[in-house]
């Protein structure tokens, strides 16, 4: 049972992504995690600015128990399921990285200069932080989902708008990794 | 009963996402760099899978678990939309290193900082539902 503690190739890793989708079109809901920000939205009282918020959140209650689930699932596959967090990356990208300032890459499961606590009092990677949330929320919305929605079950739906909205995925990424990296890091 | 089983499905895919190590910021950069076919491999491999368990689906009109029938649901036509907003998702993918599946994942992994991705996301969810009438879709 060592290979569980082990990092998971992407052909077990995949096909479970298949089973969850699977397993919720069977439980007659559907596969899309960025519907539960807005749903948040909409609990936090967001009603009262947009009427893009005046819908009812209890029928979207089954998702923010999966996203629960989610929650849980992180913790115990963290501390329960793996004994080497460290990530093994392609060396060109952990030397390019380390170029970069992250020293963290090849040694850890995510890069402790943008995402340890002590960052808290960093002004500089706390904005980054917000301004990576705030694209990601609201590029999900504006976009009609996100990579569960669109990338997986849109795809394997065979949508074309999904298949539009992953392009733009990718090519924001790339401008993001390639343009936009070189004059923050 | 139901609620469970949603809670059982979250907490798998929050493993899948933590053990494929999809949830890794690293992952995510090394994808943007073409450095590796891992997260290639899990999506490619996730949609193939879910385009054949879809058409078998259709096909043999297969129930739910509770005996009604099932609709996927079409996404609305359009193109200026899903340009916009995808490009600018990917950004935020790129920089914050998490979408908003990861995003959950990570937090109960105990990386506290993600608290602040996540209220961001909230955030950024709500300026799109405010100036969603003046956006071209």
């Amino acid at each position: 049972m060592d290979w569980i503690l082990e990092p998971w190739p992407w052909y077990v890793s995949g096909p479970l992504l298949t089973l969850i989708m699977f397993l919720l079109i069977m439980t007659g809901k559907r596969f899309g995690m960025s519907s539960n920000l807005r749903t948040l939205c909409t609990i936090c009282g967001a009603g009262k600015t947009s009427d893009f918020f005046r819908f009812d959140w209890k029928a979207q209650k089954w998702n923010l128990i999966v996203v629960l689930g989610v929650i849980i699932g992180g913790y115990l596959g963290s501390n329960f399921l793996s004994t080497d967090h460290a990530v093994q990356l392609n060396d060109a990208v952990v030397l390019d990285l380390k170029q970069k300032g992250i020293d963290s890459a090849g040694k850890a499961y995510m890069p402790h200069e943008l995402f340890s606590d002590d960052i808290l009092t960093d002004p500089k990677i706390l904005s980054l932080l917000v301004i990576g949330g705030i694209l990601v929320g609201f590029g999900a919305r504006y976009a009609g989902g996100c990579t569960s929605g669109h990338a997986i079950s849109g795809l394997s739906n065979l949508q074309i708008p999904s298949l539009i909205a992953v392009i733009g995925f990718f090519v924001g990424g790339l401008i993001m990794v390639h343009l936009i990296f070189p004059l923050i890091f | 009963m139901r609620s469970i089983i949603y809670l059982v499905i979250g907490i798998l895919f929050g493993i899948v996402l933590i053990k494929s190590e999809a949830a890794s910021w690293f992952r995510v950069y090394e994808m943007f760099q073409f450095g590796s076919f891992h997260m290639y491999g899990i999506i490619g491999s996730a949609v193939v899978l879910g385009i054949l368990s879809i058409q078998f689906l259709k096909k043999y009109n297969v129930k739910s678990f509770y005996g009604a029938p099932i609709h996927v649901v079409p996404k609305e036509k359009g193109i200026k939309r899903y340009v916009l907003g995808g490009i600018i998702f990917g950004f935020g993918w790129a920089l914050a290193g998490a979408c908003p599946g990861p995003m959950f994942v990570l937090l109960g992994a105990g990386y506290l900082p993600m608290v602040i991705v996540i209220a961001s996301a909230i955030l950024g969810t709500f300026l799109y539902g405010v100036l969603k009438n003046r956006l071209p879709h």
